[in-house]
């Protein structure tokens, strides 16, 4: 009985290893300003500890290289999952650095973080080829129809992989996930404040079931 | 005097957009764009073809030149004809208007309208 009993079990985590990916590799991506490196960070903070992962400014393109954060395990909803966390820089279709001066910026600091914004999207677009899945965080206060959304949906759905819509900001008094919902009603969507931490929970739970 | 400005705006037919290559469609797009046209693709762009026009844009921007584009189409539509499915061809691209970033901005858009300026330069 003890070897057929142990057999089953054996058996069974040789099926559920095969069939349910316990890490996986996810990309957060979104247009610029959008909370993609608050989330990462949080993130990161919540289950590594680590305080030390990404820059975050009011400034569009603050991160211009992708960054990685391995290993991150995440407990929720009864399961675990190992996760390489990449935060993408922002996704746009023009860059012009006269935007970063009205912040404030001087001319030769624009153009030098125009030209690494550029660099910063085409450094997103390669990590579209090497993901197991993706965050795509928007900002609920804006207007979901953007090309990047658009494009990174498009992509996603293309590539058969698994994507998971984050509404950030809720925070925020025009927040409005309902948009975002109703825009993109095939995915599953999560409404959360990054800044805040408020529904982190329910994006932890999001993630073990989506990527899982 | 009032002095009219023009703005070239040129409709791609599908018909035409199959028979290209993606690197062919995305220079065609491009080199258009460059010059201060309004491209408009009958039948759009793959998701993949968005995204490598996206990085091709970004490799030509040039301070004072050429700032970006401004594309804009609808999410892509799943629905094909079962042989589409079969060979894995079920996503279609849809149609989408692309203008240079200076000169086009979207106003409003929604599932089922793009509305969107377009400036004429000084």
């Amino acid at each position: 009985m003890g070897f057929i009993s142990s057999f089953k079990d054996s058996l069974g985590a040789w099926i559920k290893s095969i069939f349910k990916k316990k890490r996986a590799k996810i990309g957060i991506y979104g247009p610029p300003n959008a909370g993609k490196t608050t989330l990462a960070k949080r993130i990161v903070h919540d289950w590594s500890g680590d305080d030390d992962f990404g820059n975050v400014s009011h400034i569009p393109h603050e991160t211009r290289r992708a960054m990685r954060k391995e290993g991150v395990v995440i407990n929720a909803n009864g399961s675990s999952i190992e996760l390489d966390i990449v935060d993408t820089p922002g996704m746009a279709t023009k860059i012009d650095f006269k935007e970063f001066m009205a912040f404030g910026l001087s001319e030769a600091e624009s153009k030098k973080r125009a030209k690494e914004a550029t660099e910063g999207v085409i450094e997103a677009i390669k990590w579209l080829d090497d993901l197991d899945g993706v965050l795509l965080v928007m900002d609920s206060t804006e207007d979901p129809y953007t090309q990047v959304n658009v494009t990174v949906i498009g992509n996603m759905e293309a590539r058969k992989l698994p994507l998971l819509i984050v509404a950030n900001k809720m925070d925020l008094p025009n927040a409005s996930p309902a948009r975002i919902k109703a825009a993109f009603p095939q995915h599953a969507m999560v409404q959360i404040s990054a800044l805040e931490g408020s529904n982190i929970d329910d994006l932890y739970k999001a993630i073990a079931i989506n990527f899982g | 005097m009032i002095l009219m400005r023009e703005v070239q705006m040129d409709l791609i037919s599908g018909e035409k957009l199959e028979k290209m290559t993606s690197m062919e469609k995305i220079r065609l797009i491009l080199d258009k764009v460059k010059t201060g046209r309004i491209v408009v693709l009958e039948s759009g762009l793959t998701p993949d073809e968005e995204v490598r026009l996206i990085e091709m844009t970004m490799t030509e921007i040039r301070v004072d030149e050429f700032s970006g584009i401004e594309i804009e189409s609808y999410p892509s539509k799943k629905e094909g004809s079962f042989f589409d499915k079969i060979f894995g061809r079920s996503i279609k691209g849809r149609m989408t208007v692309i203008g240079p970033a200076n000169q086009i901005r979207t106003i409003e858009k929604d599932k089922y309208q793009i509305s969107t300026k377009v400036s004429v330069g000084d």
